[in-house]
């Protein structure tokens, strides 16, 4: 289905969250997502099912003033 | 003691984390500069990508408290929105709260900043709001529930310092229970002496000291200037005056005669 990833549009086969990082071969540990702008905690992300046109954003600490 | 929402802090400058030589460098001002507070923001991760975890582990390692930012933001849903990942990738109620209006100044969105922390407070966090010297949006974010108000001196990065005085003063004035922090446009260690001579309780800044030419060596430097800025503060500074007054007795004056 298509979805959109920090903006961009993707195919995507996987059906939640946790298997879309893994798709996507995100290696980190530390991150927050965003799906639909709305804050998706990480209890929720292995039983939250995706849909085709979903926003997600997948967010990581970073340098800031 | 510096109070933030309940937490006490010795160090009176908080120090953001963007824009130096290395993480190395990074790690070493933070440390010179004696700050507990270290700004942080969030960004997008490209896939394939651990930037985040790389960064975070340096972070983790200086035993300071983390204030993460909404930089960048234009609206009040997007503001809301990063707040609350904040929360969830930080495990903080703490927001360094940033709605920006004009591209060219980084000028707060004042109008969307107020609705931002009312929003945000309601919902239980601890907001650090970034704003103009404006006294009547200082007072509405007090309305809304903020503890702290953090006005510019000058615009993000411009190094121009204190640019509107008098303004900051009545802010001092005015708000005398509120936690005044003077954020954005510091440039030299003069420049945070000043805000804190004005009674302001704390300076936040990033450029001055990541963009120096040594940035270890200028932390310590700030870290000084903040000192000496409190302590002057504390000992009471004598007030301006518009003519020359003799510092050295009159009286007794060697060759001296009463005008004829």
């Amino acid at each position: 289905m298509r979805v959109i990833v920090n903006g961009e549009p993707r195919e995507i086969s996987s059906a939640s969250i946790d298997a879309l990082l893994g798709e996507l071969d995100y290696e980190g540990t530390h991150f927050a997502i965003a799906l639909n702008f709305d804050v998706l905690p990480k209890a929720r992300w292995a039983a939250t099912a995706l849909k085709s046109g979903d926003e997600i954003e997948i967010i990581t600490p970073r340098q800031g003033g | 003691m510096l109070n933030f929402y309940g937490k006490t802090f010795s160090s009176r400058l908080l120090i953001g984390s963007a824009l130096y030589p290395s993480p190395a460098i990074m790690q070493a001002a933070i440390r010179a500069s004696g700050a507990g507070i270290v700004t942080v923001s969030l960004r997008r991760e490209a896939a394939g990508g651990k930037t985040g975890d790389a960064f975070w582990s340096l972070i983790r390692e200086l035993d300071v408290t983390v204030l993460p930012n909404t930089a960048g933001c234009r609206s009040v849903r997007e503001a809301v929105t990063t707040a609350k990942l904040a929360r969830e990738l930080f495990g903080t109620s703490w927001i360094k709260l940033e709605v920006i209006a004009d591209n060219d100044t980084l000028q707060p969105d004042v109008v969307g900043l107020v609705e931002a922390a009312a929003t945000l407070i309601k919902d239980g966090f601890e907001v650090f709001p970034y704003c103009t010297e404006d006294l009547s949006v200082a007072m509405r974010l007090v309305e809304a529930g903020c503890k702290v108000v953090m006005p510019w001196a000058a615009p993000i990065g411009s190094a121009r310092g204190i640019i509107n005085r008098d303004a900051l003063k009545l802010l001092r004035d005015r708000l005398p229970d509120i936690t005044l922090v003077v954020d954005a446009g510091i440039g030299a260690p003069s420049h945070a002496a000043h805000a804190l001579e004005l009674g302001y309780d704390a300076v936040l800044l990033n450029t001055a000291i990541a963009k120096a030419a040594d940035p270890v060596a200028m932390a310590n430097a700030f870290r000084l200037g903040v000192e000496a800025g409190r302590t002057a503060y504390e000992a009471g500074l004598m007030e301006a005056r518009d003519f020359a007054s003799p510092s050295t007795p009159v009286i007794g004056t060697p060759f001296w005669h009463a005008v004829s």
